[in-house]
């Protein structure tokens, strides 16, 4: 056997479906020139992912193969495969080669039959085009027609022999009936083959959920337990468990929420790639924050993919701009993209498909999810919960900042936790709520938390214009917020205390300032009045003096002309100024010192 | 028209088998089948018929180009309507049936 394989290109040990999601799930998809068995109840899937793996490594590795359909016919396979993006028309003429094995019922059964001359026929085939791959589709209908345990084995053991003398990579699909029933039938074909792998459908509050398990994998490592499949215009699609390390990192780069004053409230914006939830009961401008959070980031130049559900992107776009919130130059420059998605007509699994492949396509920075309570519309809560979940982590780890709205059934935020419990997942939680007071009914903005963020405490009033939204304190008063109309009368209330504060403090000023002038003007005459004193007393000292001089020398003179003889003439001032007192020189004296 | 009028009375109308077994070399089941059908084939048409037996083994793209599934197959060409049987032909009275003979 090994002289008869050519030496060079050695094959790889497994070989990739291009199914995405499988080949991770697998650790890298199927064993080459192995053969692996593909069970599952009708409509689950089993012909899909055949003919897709098929496809794929036609299409991406040039690989041919053989389709040989027991169940269908050829002609019905190529009319499904046709609804998927893979061109199977131009591939069934080249690369493709389809067996009608189905046996119509116009032909009549008379005995044994057996397999050996149809494999000499693939055999041929297989030479002709240089098949590497083959699928045996719906194995289960030929061995049905065997009708005979014994004979079922042995052509089973045929075919195991036929694939491994021929070297190629196979599928064998069969059906079995319910889900949950052991496929007893086929026990020893799953014990004969490398790997098996199980496909259901089940219903699930209404909507149909495929899944998929591989329940075997010889010498292969594989990631156990039961995976969402979906269906795409690529096929299918499997939903591969996010890995259990959360290997996110953390920005500090501040992203505006949609407007400044919100903004301020959370601290300076949104951290770049954090999720924030918005919660409200319906008409709390949910969509509009998540709008204006959108268009925030298109005006930013980032790429952005705002998703809603149950609600036609055209009407959106179209309330938006009534507050003043433009989308469409955006939608048209193709930085924004806008899916609509109805939540009853698939699964949760399917839209967080969609979504991923949304990411994929459109690589965006920044996404809204409006709203994500949606998705619990979409079959069960615990899927819709592990889909929300799913969700974030896959944004987070693409670092896209992500605004997710979610409708919660009362004003106290504490009941959306029970739905989705997003909550606890979201860096951001903000909630809207109405405040009804005098006939009045308001928006009111509260932060309830946000990571690693100073965040304020503060309730808002969210106020809606044609210049977008906006947010204006709110007033507490007696233990109530005031919004609205009420709000604006307190406003006017203040500005008038303030005005009239002002006029007080007008008045009490100019009084002051009349009393310091009044007050200054009494100290300006008093110091005159001083000064005139000062100087009547320094006349009044220095005509004294002059007295008593002109006295001394009268005296003096007198002595001159009288001979007297000289006395003790020292205490003469002293005594002429103890005579001082007498005012009968004043006038003479003070006519003395001003002639000087 | 007037052609096929005037073969009809040149003789006698015979119907002749045509037949086309499709078998894998000397597989138990392939042999089973030639000889169940040489069996059925000399007590109902005598010799009025013509077989083909094909060895899909040998001629597997002649197979291929009849639409063969399995082996042995038993094809009845002529008369019309074209037939088919799978298996080894032993139950003779389903092989009879469908060859339009009981």
């Amino acid at each position: 056997m090994r002289a008869t394989k050519p030496p060079a290109r050695p094959t790889p040990a497994k070989m990739a479906t291009g199914i995405l999601g499988f080949d991770e799930l697998s650790n890298g998809g199927l064993k080459s020139n192995r053969t692996t068995l593909l069970m599952g109840g009708p409509g689950s899937g089993k012909t899909v992912f055949s003919l897709q793996t098929l496809v794929n490594a036609a299409r991406e590795r040039n690989e041919p193969g053989i389709f040989v359909a027991f169940e269908e016919t050829a002609s019905q396979i190529l009319a499904d495969g046709a609804g998927f993006d893979w061109g199977l028309p131009a591939l069934a003429k080249s690369k493709l080669f389809f067996l009608e094995a189905h046996l119509s019922p116009e032909v009549v059964q008379s005995g044994e039959f057996d397999l050996r001359g149809m494999l000499a026929m693939l055999k041929a085939k297989k030479e002709e085009i240089g098949a590497r791959w083959i699928v045996f589709d719906g194995i289960d209908v030929l061995l049905t027609l065997l009708q005979n345990p014994i004979a079922e084995m042995q052509e089973i053991y045929r075919i195991r022999d036929w694939l491994a003398n021929n070297a190629m990579n196979a599928i064998v699909t069969a059906k079995i009936e319910g889900e949950m029933s052991p496929a007893v039938n086929y026990g020893f074909m799953q014990f004969m083959m490398d790997c098996v792998i199980r496909l259901g459908r089940r219903l699930d509050h209404g909507v149909s959920l495929h899944r998929l398990q591989i329940t075997k994998y010889r010498g292969s490592d594989f990631v156990a337990g039961e995976h969402p499949v979906s269906f795409g215009p690529l096929g299918m699609e499997i939903g591969a468990p996010e890995p259990p390390e959360i290997k996110h990192t953390a920005s500090t780069e501040r992203i505006s929420a949609g407007f400044e004053r919100l903004d301020r409230m959370l601290g300076g914006g949104l951290f770049r790639g954090s999720s924030t939830l918005i919660t409200g009961v319906p008409g709390t401008s949910k969509t509009t924050l998540a709008g204006k959070f959108a268009e925030a980031a298109c005006l930013r130049g980032e790429r952005t993919l705002f998703v809603s559900f149950d609600e036609g992107a055209d009407p959106i776009t179209r309330n938006l701009s009534s507050v003043g919130i433009d989308l469409k130059p955006h939608l048209k420059s193709g930085l924004l993209r806008m899916y609509s998605g109805r939540t009853e007509s698939i699964g949760a699994e399917d839209h967080l498909v969609k979504l991923k492949s949304l990411l994929r396509e459109h690589r965006p920075r920044c996404m809204v999810i409006d709203p994500l309570s949606a998705l619990a519309k979409a079959g069960g809560l615990s899927t819709a919960r592990a889909v929300a979940n799913r969700l974030i982590y896959i944004m987070k780890d693409e670092g896209v900042t992500v605004l997710m709205t979610a409708i919660s059934e009362g004003d106290d935020p504490q009941t959306e936790a029970t739905e989705l419990q997003i909550s606890t997942l979201a860096d951001t939680w903000i909630h809207l709520s109405y405040v009804v007071r005098s006939g009045e009914r308001n928006r009111a903005l509260t932060i309830i938390k946000s990571r690693g963020t100073w965040h304020s405490n503060q309730v808002r009033e969210l106020i809606l214009s044609k210049a977008g939204p906006m947010l204006a304190d709110v007033y507490t008063a007696g233990g109530e917020v005031l919004m609205g109309t009420l709000r604006w009368e307190k406003e006017e209330e203040d500005k008038a205390k303030t005005m009239q504060r002002r006029l007080d403090f007008d008045n009490k000023r100019s009084a002051l300032e009349l009393a310091e002038a009044d007050t200054h003007a009494r100290v300006t005459s008093l110091q005159l009045s001083l000064e005139r004193q000062r100087a009547e007393l320094a006349r009044y000292s220095k005509d004294n003096d002059a007295r008593i001089t002109s006295s001394s020398e009268r005296e003096q003179e007198l002595g001159r002309i009288r001979n007297a003889d000289p006395t003790g003439r020292a205490s003469t001032p002293s005594r002429g100024k103890r005579n001082g007192s007498n005012g009968s020189n004043k006038g003479r004296a003070a006519g003395q010192r001003n002639a000087r | 028209m007037s052609r096929r009028k005037a073969k009809r009375p040149a003789g006698p109308v015979v119907t002749v088998a045509v037949l086309r077994l499709y078998i894998a070399d000397s597989a138990p089941n392939s042999a089973l089948a030639i000889a169940n059908l040489a069996a059925i084939c000399k007590e109902h048409f005598g010799d009025k018929f013509e077989l083909e037996i094909i060895d899909v083994l040998e001629d597997p793209q002649r197979a291929l180009a009849d639409g063969i599934i399995v082996t042995p197959s038993l094809t009845k060409v002529s008369p019309s309507p074209l037939t088919r049987i799978v298996g080894n032909l032993s139950d003779t009275k389903s092989v009879l049936h469908a060859l339009g003979i009981a």
